[in-house]
């Protein structure tokens, strides 16, 4: 597969599966989703432990940070949301 | 770690992104749908880690520590109310991550010849680093606004598309000058300058009541700048998983601009929706006027309605009267008042706000219902309170053809027994156009700050 064919496929996937979603959840889709878009965690990852990678290094350092950021506050802020919401499910 | 084993890993955060994101169809299912998702964020980032041998460890961990601190923080310490700049905010640390992780990827191709050689040129870091910096850059703006640090009008200054048709020129001219042998780092600055201002140029003429469409799309422009990096390094994961959230806000911003009846378009050329600040006439010129009414009046109407159904809009959001309509709804169910909640799509700054706002509460989400689930209720409600709401009840969208918001589906306010407006003054919604059900004569108007009225109206029931 090329990578084209994992983009157009997951494309469809992400439509198929979300168009469901029901406008109560509309926000925690938003900042839950958010939060996958931070998997560009791992190429900061790879930049940032790149060994005397020189400017490209920090960069990757930077980009790590604003990534993590990203993944660790967008799945907790998510988590706070939906704890909300559970709360009521169980009342 | 065998290269084979990692990218079997890779797949399987990806299968659990796809597994999570689908739990979100129900509140139910939502809560394990995000902890799965986070599990497979914290499988790639370990493969990662053991894939690299944690070659320098001070700056992998460190990174993930400091980030990590700093995100817990923020998600810990933020209202409910301040939701939306928060969802911005993140929205722009993942762009501005994917054009760094970009940058770092031309940089090292390019620096080392070796690489350089193998690796054909491709666009593909350009893109990532020009998606990226305006989801960046737009995400500040759009933070700006919505925590009301910059004014939440349209911003318009002359010369706009002059300026906006210039800075494409140069970024096409920079990208190009790259591949002739420009200095990299210059060109490579210059591209993420321009695209920075790009993002600004965007956004900043966007208006308040338009913000719902505008963090959708900055959302979908999060998960392309992710997808854009992952062609830039060939990993899969990041292929599927910027897809994902690419097509999901592509999805909400359609669903927000179905919403209010406009186009994508439309949106972007901005000049629509600020938060108004002129008064708006007590008296149209056929001589009818406003009828406005006391807590206690209301409190009457309320106590002895059968059905009262509350309609939330922005307005309850910035009085964060959000407990005390819960309680007065409480305190009407004790008195055996049927009482549900309409939100329409795009009531608040975001999709889903209002929704998110009134869960604080301890609102049941179901009694949460959606224009459609609700429209044809309205006819049979005996009084519905409309509460920091007014275009999105606006009668004209249904037949002026003159006014901007022709054609925007509505909540059928009017159809119902009796109307209250809680409002803070006559001022009109995004649109500046008169709402017309303001003079009919079953409407009356409740003035003040909306957490104070429906203070008042708990006493006031409480003492019917």
């Amino acid at each position: 597969m090329t990578p084209y064919t994992f983009f157009i496929l997951a494309m469809f996937v992400g439509r198929e599966v979300l168009s469901k979603v029901p406008q109560t959840l509309h926000t925690p889709l938003m900042s839950g989703s958010n939060a996958i878009s931070g998997i560009t965690i791992i190429g900061a990852l790879m930049s940032a432990g790149m060994v005397g990678g020189g400017w490209a290094k920090w960069l990757g350092v930077a980009a790590l940070i604003a990534a993590t950021i990203n993944v660790v506050g967008g799945f907790m802020v998510t988590g706070r949301m939906l704890e909300m919401f559970k709360k009521k499910a169980e009342d | 770690m065998p290269a084979g084993l990692i990218e079997g890993i890779y797949l399987f955060s990806a299968i659990l992104f796809i597994a999570g994101l689908k739990r979100l169809q129900s509140p139910v299912t939502a809560r394990t749908g995000n902890q799965i998702a986070a599990l497979g964020m914290l499988l790639a980032v370990i493969a990662t880690l053991f894939a690299q041998k944690i070659l320098t460890p001070v700056e992998m961990i460190g990174g993930l520590a400091v980030g990590g601190l700093i995100g817990a923080v923020m998600a810990k310490r933020v209202q409910m109310t301040a939701m939306p700049e928060l969802v911005a905010a993140f929205n722009g640390f993942g762009g501005l991550a994917s054009a760094l992780v970009a940058a770092a990827e031309i940089v090292r191709v390019v620096l080392s010849r070796e690489i350089a050689a193998e690796v054909p040129p491709s666009a593909f870091p350009y893109i990532s680093i020009l998606v990226g910096m305006v989801t960046f850059s737009g995400s500040l703006i759009a933070f700006l606004k919505l925590s009301g640090k910059m004014t939440g009008n349209p911003v318009e200054f002359p010369g706009r598309y002059p300026v906006l048709i210039i800075g494409t020129a140069l970024i096409i001219a920079s990208i190009v000058w790259i591949f002739f042998g420009g200095d990299l780092i210059l060109c490579l600055l210059m591209l993420a300058a321009l695209a920075f201002i790009f993002g600004i140029l965007i956004v900043l003429p966007i208006g308040g009541a338009d913000m719902p469409v505008i963090v959708a799309f900055l959302n979908a422009l999060s998960g392309l700048a992710a997808a854009a990096t992952g062609f830039v390094l060939s990993n899969s994961v990041l292929i599927i998983s910027g897809a994902l959230v690419g097509a999901s806000g592509m999805m909400l911003t359609n669903t927000m601009c179905v919403a209010m009846n406009r186009k994508f378009w439309q949106i972007m050329v901005g000049g629509f929706g600020g938060d108004s600040q002129e008064e708006g006439a007590g008296k149209l010129a056929d001589g009818r006027t406003i009828i406005s009414t006391t807590p206690d009046d209301t409190a009457i109407m309320l106590s002895y309605a059968r059905k009262v159904i509350i309609v939330p809009g922005y307005g309850l959001a910035v009085a964060q009267a959000q407990h005390q309509v819960r309680e007065l709804a409480d305190v009407l169910q004790e008195k055996g008042v049927e009482v549900k909640y309409a939100v329409h799509p795009v009531a608040g700054r975001m999709p889903g706000h209002m929704n998110v706002l009134l869960a604080e509460a301890n609102v049941p989400y179901d009694s949460l219902f959606e224009m459609d689930e609700i429209n044809h209720e309205f006819e049979s409600t005996d009084v519905v309170l409309v509460i920091g709401a007014n275009d999105v009840v606006n009668p004209a969208a249904r037949h002026d053809r003159s006014s901007p918001i022709y054609g925007m589906p509505i909540l059928n306010v009017d159809q119902a027994r009796a109307v209250v407006f809680l409002k803070r003054s006559m001022r009109p919604g995004y649109s500046g156009v008169p709402n017309l059900l303001f003079f009919e004569p079953n409407t009356r108007m409740l003035f003040g700050d909306a957490k104070d009225s429906v203070s008042e109206l708990i006493t006031e029931v409480k003492a019917v």
